[in-house]
């Protein structure tokens, strides 16, 4: 049975008149809310706190979660394209995390929000959730773009959580977007090298693959105008109001279990030593 | 019940880390379902039929035929709320990230991903593999996905079980959006998966006019040449060439990988090989860590005088 077809678009939309204005006018508008997080760099050093809860942020250099630029280009792609709407960067954490957040403005989102934390970063994706969605939903957003997960904890979640929450529909793993209001197209990845298309009703929550775009670079005009652009700051005891679910106990460093053997030198005596583990240790040749 | 373990099916049959999870849900011990959704239920479940667990729970109904996300979170979530398992188990594929953090929302329980051990605690990798957390969850229930291979298929434990379908409540509307067939952009002319010798290429090749030295290698090897999906990106390679997480996942008998530095994505789609030799010109690379042999090395210098010694 095929749901989701045309009649049924019409008969469930709660936005029945604008619908009708979005299938006769190409003026169309989105909103789009694009989820960022600034995470310890690839390069950063990553010492464990005393207790072992997490690392010690003092010593972390940070930076935009690298997925995160995907998303944020898609958003700002959908607009330009779309010709009208607004791209709406939004982030939790201390207050270095307005830091990201001017990235995007500077690469040319209209205004952020910033959900404020004290002290430690909450890595409990359902409480997370949730402080997004009651600062999200009065917003209405079409949109609500993420990276597939962040370089810190992983838990590659978040973005569908609020989904969820919000009842929007949900993809993952988006390779390509195209907006044919009121449903939005995407081209999931699966694994193996298959993709599907997924045609979805909007509202959305979609999280985004890496390498479907290319990122562009702000600016010097962008980085500019970013600094009069409106950073709405939500203080942590409006949205941190949830219990927690999980929690990270104890950071530790991996303990390897295999005996690596290294090899060193110059070319000439590394390609003799490879060769007779080939021959002698493996035996494949 | 202790444990339901939620199958996938992988294009008609059960998802290599499905039976994975039921062998994690074996060492954690207790009672195990298995659910089963879709036109191919009963299949799956008669993959399982010699198999030690429980029972194999079976859903069809039209509006989950084939996969969806609001489809297969709605069927999940109604069958962990009448038979109430304390641990709910799933491998982390995409599909399991596509829609189980839907099923964490609509039962307000924690989704724990990616867990690749529970010896002392449930332990996932962070901070791009460099650390591991131990987690735990605040309440009763939780949600366990296990990164692939975390557990090897092999030790799925003979036995045997029955099976049962469970009736599912779904309105007509609940599905919101029309799924069109998976396809493959590239036809594979490889197969990575049964190949004995693989030669995988990463970033560290530098330039696509550097990949020949990669084939020339292959050839008087024997090997087959697989890629990181740095590589398959840039469109130096097809991307049936790729291996990882979204690409194949291979158990050669020697994988020589050159110039990968060994991101998670890659890693957990080659860490299964028997004898895994490295080359790469950063001594702190990850792909050390879980090396037999670690070269350090420039692979353009290395790869042709490899190939010359070989030929002659």
């Amino acid at each position: 049975m095929i749901v989701g077809g045309f009649p049924f678009l019409f008969l469930y939309s709660p936005y029945k008149l604008p619908i009708i204005f979005y299938f006769f006018s190409k003026g169309i508008k989105m909103k789009i809310a694009v989820l960022v997080k600034q995470v310890p760099g690839s390069e950063s050093v990553l010492p464990i706190l005393g207790d072992t809860t997490w690392i010690d942020e003092a010593q972390a250099t940070f930076v935009m979660n690298p997925p995160d630029n995907f998303a944020i280009e898609e958003a700002l792609l959908i607009k330009e394209k779309i010709g009208e709407g607004e791209v709406v960067i939004i982030s939790m954490g201390p207050s270095r995390v307005q830091k990201v957040i001017r990235e995007g403005l500077a690469k040319g989102a209209d205004r952020g929000i910033h959900l404020e934390e004290d002290g430690t970063i909450e890595t409990d994706p359902l409480s997370n959730a949730k402080s997004f969605t009651s600062v999200l939903k009065e917003e209405n957003f079409d949109l609500v773009l993420s990276g597939l997960q962040s370089d810190d904890t992983g838990m590659g979640q978040t973005g569908v959580l609020i989904g969820e929450m919000l009842g929007m529909s949900t993809a993952t793993l988006a390779m390509e977007v195209e907006i044919q209001s009121p449903t939005i197209r995407v081209k999931r990845e699966l694994e193996s090298g298959w993709f599907q298309w997924v045609k979805l009703k909007m509202p959305s929550a979609i999280s985004i693959q890496s390498g479907l775009n290319t990122p562009r670079y702000p600016s010097l005009k962008g980085i500019m105008g970013a600094k009069r652009k409106e950073i709405k700051v939500v203080p942590a005891s409006d949205h941190q109001t949830h219990s927690k679910s999980q929690s990270i106990d104890k950071v530790f460093v991996p303990q390897t279990s295999k005996q690596t053997v290294v090899i060193e030198g110059d070319a000439d005596s590394v390609v003799s030593k490879i060769v007779n583990i080939l021959k002698s240790d493996i035996k494949v040749i | 019940m202790d444990i339901l373990v939620v199958l996938e099916d992988n294009r008609g049959s059960l998802h290599r880390m499905s039976k994975e999870a039921i062998v994690g849900a074996q060492k954690m011990g207790g009672s195990i379902s298995v659910l089963a959704i879709g036109n191919n239920a009963n299949g799956l479940a008669n993959e399982l039929s010699n198999i030690d667990i429980s029972e194999v729970i079976t859903v069809n109904h039209d509006l989950v035929s084939t996969y969806s996300a609001d489809g297969y979170s709605e069927v999940v979530k109604q069958v962990i709320e009448a038979e109430s398992p304390s641990t709910i188990l799933i491998g982390h594929s995409y599909q399991t990230r596509d829609y189980i953090p839907r099923v964490s929302t609509k039962l307000d329980i924690p989704f724990i991903p990616d867990i690749i051990s529970m010896e002392n605690g449930l332990v996932k990798q962070i901070l791009n593999s460099k650390l591991n957390a131990t987690i735990s969850a605040a309440t009763d229930q939780k949600i366990l996905s296990f990164q692939s291979s975390a557990f090897s298929e092999e030790a799925m434990m003979p036995g045997n079980c029955s099976s049962r379908s469970f009736n599912v409540d779904l309105d007509s509307s609940l599905v919101r959006s029309e799924s069109e067939d998976p396809f493959q952009e590239a036809a594979a002319d490889v197969d990575l998966e049964s190949a004995e010798l693989i030669i995988s290429v990463g970033r560290g090749i530098e330039k696509e006019d550097n990949i020949p030295i990669v084939f020339e290698l292959a050839k008087v090897m024997g090997a087959e040449v697989g890629a990181s999906r740095p590589v398959v990106d840039s469109g130096w390679l097809p991307s049936f060439r790729q291996i990882g997480s979204s690409g194949q996942t291979v158990s050669p008998k020697l994988y020589l990988a050159l110039g990968i530095s060994g991101a998670i994505q890659h890693v957990v789609g080659m860490k299964g090989s028997k004898n895994i030799l490295a080359i790469n010109k950063d001594a702190d690379a990850p792909i050390f860590e879980i090396a037999d042999y670690a070269v350090i090395g420039d692979v353009l210098e290395i790869i042709p005088k490899l190939t010359e010694t070989l030929k002659g």
